[in-house]
């Protein structure tokens, strides 16, 4: 009898823990469901926030809230056409399928009037199907492929993004390892399993070649690998005088390390998937010398206006903004302008209000929305100098 | 060069897939039980290790012992709590205990911490590059490899100059039989779960000195990759392990650094099906005929 008591004790044990599991997701969000139904009515708008809130990339995204929560609470202290705004999260734990659900639930049970997120291109591309079915604009602060508001040359009418495109920064950074790096031949790895990685990689090729100069290896490994010892070792035998690395931190920190350990020295430069404070932890400040990304901003930066940003962020949270702590803010900002200008927070005059943006001054830049609900604006080259971020140039498209 | 050198890598990695193995091919080899949360003892090794160093500032060696006792204590728990009971029953009823075991162990450790990864400090241990005609291999690399070396080394010495490990042989062969003998088969089972799970727990200290990076599901897939190991060497065999888990970590390497790295993986299971098709009980098995 003792051993069938200890096994029902075991699977008590086990179904308790896994309802605590299944709970943890949803007390995030709880309390946030007020009376009204309809986001765009009473005294509020509801605003949706879909993010990373934990899981492989939870740094991007609880950067985006962090910064969404800033430029919201000044932007009620004046409110909107007399309204404030209440932001609900929900959070997709880094998981495309989660996107989707989240997505869902803001617009059928939250009643929000636009929705933020997600972080990345993929799992911001799990929403796109559900906001262009529902009509609800769909905005995201840092997805940069350009398929997420472009699919096969048709305008996803709903969804916009506060970030320039993949072209764009593999296109800067071909251009700067040429001109101020001066480098004739480079090696690009690439991760295989992630959009955004394949298009920077993409268009780093294109401009590198157009601008003579030669790609000597191409690699891949896929996410959540941990030894690269043996791909970094043939591109060693390469001997390539740069090194492209365009993927996300948690990998990207692992290669860094491992690079730097086979005595691979040259210059190795990335995108914005670096920026985050990780990377540090895992590569070593040591390591991290000689690497560049391009980013959004940078705090850095002597202009007036990230300053006054970079002085709000400091009192609040009492640490230096990141680009996704910048773009979450200018997201609040992108959007709060909008629905300013369209007068009633109708989802449908958000999105054409949205899509008409022109020259608004913000904090990554002065952003205008081409046909292609891209924006047209700046990107900064920062330089890793002992584990901190030194703003290098600017670089205008 | 570029061969040795990915050699070199492939020992690194290898070592440390034969330490998993080793754990999970003592345990098949005792109760014919392939214990599928061996992988997440390995993962809590790897915080234990980490927790020591940054909470109780240990050095390498004090915080690789203190995850050896904790995961052997662990590898117990789990072993009087889950599997005892089912002793007597079939088989396939332990295998799925098993899974929801490992289950159980990821997401209470998401559940406790949260799933973001973590980077162990990296100053721990000097690291310094020695290059040998045109090889660069890291001191952190040698120490790791040293430490695995001497861990089996131990664990041969156990197994065949100790009481315990006569026991562990002996039940091994034949469980009944030995129960006759006097030998207590349930002690000698639950010491064979704390030796497998503190070269796990060892395992994980080594892979995040190694690799930096450590997450709650982290252990899934050098798991799976031990588990391979286990059997490529022949499960139930102890230098099969060993073996097994160095050639699967060359092997690996030199798929990748043939230019192919995107299949390493498919490779390595290939290895495996090839190996059950042709030596169903791995390279350093015997065929046994079944018992009538």
């Amino acid at each position: 009898m003792k051993k069938k008591k200890l096994v029902g004790v075991f699977m008590s044990l086990m179904i308790t823990a896994g309802l605590m599991v299944g709970c943890n997701g949803g007390t995030q969000n709880a309390g946030t469901n007020s009376s009204d139904n309809n986001g765009g009515g009473g005294d509020t708008i509801k605003i949706g926030a879909n993010l990373e809130l934990s899981g492989g990339v939870a740094s991007y995204g609880q950067s985006i809230a962090e910064g969404l929560e800033l430029a919201i609470e000044e932007i009620n202290k004046e409110g909107i056409n007399g309204k404030k705004i209440e932001l609900v999260k929900v959070d997709n734990k880094s998981d495309a399928a989660e996107a989707t659900s989240g997505a869902i639930k803001l617009i059928s049970q939250d009643k929000v009037v636009a929705i933020i997120g997600a972080a990345t291109s993929t799992n911001t591309l799990a929403q796109v199907q559900v906001a262009q079915d529902n009509k609800i604009p769909l905005i995201t602060p840092t997805g940069t492929n350009p398929t997420v508001t472009n699919k096969d040359g048709k305008v996803n009418d709903f969804v916009f993004r506060t970030c320039f495109i993949d072209p764009f920064q593999g296109t800067v950074a071909a251009k700067f390892a040429i001109d101020d790096l001066k480098v004739k031949n480079a090696a690009i790895l690439i991760d295989s399993s992630s959009d955004y990685s394949k298009g920077l990689a993409s268009s780093f090729k294109k401009a590198f070649e157009e601008n003579g100069g030669k790609i000597v290896a191409e690699e891949a490994y896929v996410a959540k690998d941990t030894d690269f010892r043996a791909t970094l070792t043939r591109i060693k035998s390469a001997n390539p005088e740069f090194l492209f690395l365009p993927g996300y931190y948690e990998e990207v920190g692992l290669i860094v390390k491992q690079a730097r350990e086979l005595g691979i020295k040259v210059p190795i430069m990335g995108g914005d998937g670096w920026d985050s404070p990780t990377l540090v932890e895992i590569a070593g400040p040591e390591a991290l010398n000689n690497t560049f990304i391009t980013n959004h901003y940078s705090s850095g930066d002597p202009d007036p206006k990230i300053q006054d940003f970079v002085k709000a962020f400091k009192a609040k949270y009492n640490k230096s903004p990141d680009a996704f702590n910048a773009l979450g803010y200018d997201t609040a900002y992108f959007l709060a302008d909008a629905i300013k200008r369209a007068g009633d927070a109708n989802p449908v005059k958000i999105k054409e209000a949205l899509a008409q943006t022109k020259d608004l001054s913000l904090v990554s830049g002065t952003l205008t929305l081409d046909e292609n609900h891209d924006p047209i604006k700046s990107a900064a080259i920062l330089e890793y100098k002992n584990g901190e971020q030194q703003f290098k140039t600017k670089v205008n498209p | 060069m570029e061969l040795i050198q990915q050699l070199v890598n492939g020992i690194s990695l290898g070592s440390i897939y034969a330490l998993i193995a080793l754990g999970y091919t003592m345990v098949y080899g005792i109760v014919r039980l392939i214990n599928f949360a061996h992988g997440d003892v390995f993962m809590v090794g790897a915080f234990v290790g980490f927790y020591a160093i940054t909470g109780l500032h240990l050095g390498f060696f004090p915080a690789l012992l203190l995850a050896m006792v904790v995961c052997a204590l662990l590898g117990v728990f789990i072993e009087r709590i889950a599997y005892k009971p089912l002793r007597n029953a079939t088989r396939i009823a332990v295998l799925i205990t098993a899974i929801g075991v490992s289950l159980l162990i990821e997401y209470g450790m998401i559940y406790a911490r949260g799933a973001q990864p973590v980077a162990y400090p990296g100053t721990i241990l000097p690291d310094k590059k020695i290059e040998l005609f045109g090889v660069t291999i890291s001191s952190q690399s040698i120490l790791i490899l040293c430490t695995s070396i001497v861990l089996m080394i131990l664990l041969q010495l156990i197994v065949h100059k100790t009481k315990i490990g006569k026991a562990m042989r002996a039940v091994s062969y034949d469980a009944e039989a030995a129960r006759l003998m006097g030998i207590n088969v349930d002690n000698t089972i639950s010491a064979t779960f704390a030796i497998g799970s503190a070269l796990a727990g060892a395992a994980g200290v080594i892979f995040g000195i190694y690799y930096i990076k450590i997450e709650p599901l982290m252990g899934i897939i050098p798991g799976l990759k031990a588990f391979v190991a286990a059997v490529l060497g022949g499960i139930g065999i102890i230098p099969g392990a060993m073996v097994g888990g160095l050639v699967l970590g060359v092997i690996e390497s030199l798929v990748s650094g043939l230019g192919y790295s995107l299949w390493r993986d498919g490779v390595a299971f290939i290895v495996l099906i090839l190996i059950l098709i042709f030596r169903p009980s791995g390279l350093f098995g015997k065929n046994v005929k079944e018992k009538v």
